[in-house]
């Protein structure tokens, strides 16, 4: 008998809540297009935004039924466990003729590929190149966070130039190692492309512009206008080894900076 | 008056949230959840404004905003 | 009415007739025939045909558009096929039907262009990385080229396995009459699996990375277990004058082709010779090869390699007859002259006791 009084104090102030909750409408939460699944990323990595600016998109745009995505091999491998839509797994850097072979068959699907840097430039270079090239009628959301994160940070083809990761234990120098590919600018030299945007996501006024890059690219396939690409500038604070509030920092003020944000080529109103 | 849920269990205590929020009315749990992090919470209920910024910045998709 | 034409040819009106939506290849001889036919008939068909950048794009293609449930093939050769089996381990984790037709050349590396036979094992162990199989057919002529491509996709499908043609330059290459006589398939099942958009139904996904705990066993499992219900249905073989051989050939492929008249000609001559074909390379019909191992019968294994599948006929005999080998590679043939002169030894061997 004695506990009867807190037990009604919880009802009354869950009941409240919920009456509380009821009165006001919901204006921003979990789109359709994600499942009700915790997201394996670690504390404050970027594909979960990223993921998220997706789905609003395909349920925005009603693509949700239609749609038939591409995994990449890479943190964003388990996608399917994610995304409430149709996704396939492709091979390491194979999304984009995954999503070829997919998109001429099924010519009314929605088909996007969601890959990272690793897999999109440097194992991948020659499908993504040649899917662009032939104008393919696909969208691809590239994930760029400067190195290989679901192996634990190694060199990527976009790390910059003197990056402490895994494998440049020295800093990445070009001598040895190259130097960071841009992929927009080298697709926008190929005829078939349509519509190549580098946006980032380290604070709210980006995410918004970054959805809205995703929501024309997409739009752009819809519209049949070919192939489509956003480079999102992601952060990776583990493997980078910092905070995620010092990888939205460093984003800001080095990553940028080698990777400018921006439109870098627009085909589609033409 | 505009407020937020955050889903405790999902929350991985990044504080991207705290850092975007503009009337900085979120905090950390004292208590940990399941999976080991303190979670964010609406600690000034009577500040928030449901601007979404947290919504915008959680990478958990874990933020709920009504208004 | 027949029609003289190349068995490469053969095998594209055979996969057409099977209704293909889509074909996904790269050049490289001795099977550029099919890319090139396929680029004009697949576009006048208004169905799906591209020149993939590589082997490795071809391959990913097909697997993109068969994870959609389509019929979809990509044709190369023995380096290319190196090249194909990124895709085609996962095509079968991921238990995606399909067509692979390798027209084999000489190796390894880049080797020479003529018809082999040297991509047995890599055709029938496996081939890529894990513990799958193909099924793996050996067409001997233009006309098993054509149905055999015909056949190969409702038995992919079937099994949701991918389906290896395992021909050569010489099958590829040569000119014969072929009927084509297999009625055009329009109407294909709906699949259960297959990714179509998640239109009034749950999503859908199709992985072969599988990483919670014993689930990848599981599937490994219940992988074995469909490899065991094809090798009890599917295998398929051909025998030629064995019920009395003493010595059989056996041989697949081109191989078979030179085997028969050796065989004919060794009976001519009085000796008692059979052959036995596999047309299934995997499953191997080792049931019915064990069955002809019976005392005073001899094996020999004849393949323009330097010795692969008789690996798997001596372990269909098992020890309960001895197992010969005539092998040549690297673009060499043997004559049917040849193989009599084994045959011949052979059988003085026999009658000698040794």
């Amino acid at each position: 008998m004695q506990r009867q009084p807190l037990l009604l104090i919880f009802f009354t102030s869950y009941s409240f809540f919920h009456l509380k909750k009821d009165f006001m409408q919901k204006i921003l939460s979990k789109p359709e297009a994600l499942k009700d699944a915790t997201l394996s990323y670690c504390p404050g990595c970027g594909h979960g935004i990223i993921h998220r600016l997706v789905a609003e998109c395909i349920d925005e745009l009603d693509l949700r039924e239609k749609t038939i995505a591409v995994a990449p091999v890479g943190c964003a491998v388990f996608a399917y466990d994610y995304f409430n839509f149709d996704v396939t797994e492709a091979p390491h850097g194979r999304p984009p003729a995954v999503a070829t072979g997919i998109k001429r068959t099924n010519p009314d699907k929605f088909v996007f590929t969601y890959q990272g840097d690793g897999d999109i430039s440097a194992i991948g270079m020659a499908e993504t190149i040649h899917a662009a090239n032939r104008g393919e009628n696909i969208s691809i959301i590239f994930v760029n966070n400067a190195n290989y994160g679901m192996t634990g940070g190694q060199m990527a083809p976009t790390t910059l130039i003197g990056q402490v990761t895994e494998t440049t234990p020295f800093g990445r120098d070009p001598k040895r190692d190259g130097y960071p590919i841009h992929l927009c600018e080298l697709l926008a030299t190929l005829e078939g492309t349509t519509y190549l945007e580098r946006v980032s996501i380290y604070n709210p006024q980006n995410i918004i512009k970054a959805k809205k890059a995703i929501k024309k690219a997409f739009q752009c396939q819809l519209d049949g206008k070919g192939f489509s690409l956003v480079e999102v500038i992601s952060n990776c604070p583990v493997d980078w080894g910092m905070t995620p509030l010092d990888s939205i920092k460093w984003t800001e003020e080095t990553f940028i900076k080698t990777f400018p944000l921006g439109l870098v080529k627009d085909k589609s109103e033409a | 008056m505009p407020t937020i849920k955050i889903n405790a269990e999902k929350c991985k205590g990044c504080s991207l949230c705290l850092k975007a929020c503009p009337k900085q009315c979120i905090s950390f749990s004292q208590q940990f959840n399941k999976a080991g992090y303190r979670w964010a919470t609406l600690e000034k209920e009577d500040a928030c404004i449901g601007c979404g910024f947290c919504y915008l910045v959680c990478p958990d998709v874990c933020i709920e905003v009504y208004k | 009415m027949k029609k003289l034409v190349k068995g490469n040819i053969a095998l594209c009106e055979g996969a057409i007739a099977a209704g293909i939506h889509a074909y996904f290849g790269y050049p490289i001889t001795p099977q550029n025939e099919i890319p090139a036919y396929m680029s004009k008939k697949m576009v006048e068909l208004k169905r799906v045909f591209v020149q993939g950048e590589s082997e490795i794009a071809s391959a990913n293609m097909v697997l993109g558009a068969a994870a959609t449930g389509k019929r979809a093939m990509t044709s190369s050769s023995s380096p290319g096929i190196s090249l194909k089996q990124e895709a085609i381990s996962y095509m079968a984790g991921m238990q995606i039907p399909a067509l692979i037709v390798n027209v084999q050349r000489g190796g390894p590396g880049l080797g020479n262009i003529s018809g082999s036979q040297s991509d047995y094992f890599q055709a029938v162990k496996g081939g890529g990385h894990g513990d799958y199989r193909l099924i793996v057919l050996a067409p001997n002529c233009a006309q098993e080229m054509y149905e055999f491509a015909y056949d190969s996709f409702d038995l992919a499908e079937k099994y949701r396995i991918p389906v290896m043609i395992l021909s050569d330059g010489v099958v590829g290459q040569m000119m014969e009459p072929v009927e084509f006589n297999k009625p055009e398939i329009t109407e294909f099942a709906d699949k259960n699996w297959a990714l179509t958009g998640c239109k009034g139904r749950e999503p859908r996904s199709l992985q072969s990375l599988l990483m919670k705990d014993g689930v990848l066993e599981k599937h490994n499992i219940n992988l074995q277990e469909k490899y065991k219900i094809i090798s009890e249905n599917e295998v398929k073989y051909e025998t030629f004058m064995t019920d009395d051989a003493e010595i059989i050939i056996a041989a697949y492929g081109i191989s078979s082709r030179i085997a028969k008249s050796a065989v004919k000609i060794a009976r001519k001559e009085g000796i008692k010779a059979g052959l036995f074909r596999p047309k299934t390379l995997w499953p191997f019909p080792s049931e019915a090869i064990n069955s002809l191992s019976k005392n005073g019968v001899k094996f020999l294994t004849a393949e323009l390699s330097h010795g692969q599948m008789i690996e798997d006929v001596k372990l269909a005999v098992n020890g309960k007859a001895p197992v010969e080998f005539l092998g040549r590679a690297g673009g060499g043939v043997f004559s049917e002259q040849e193989m009599v002169e084994k045959i011949k030894a052979m059988s003085e061997d026999k009658r000698a006791g040794r």
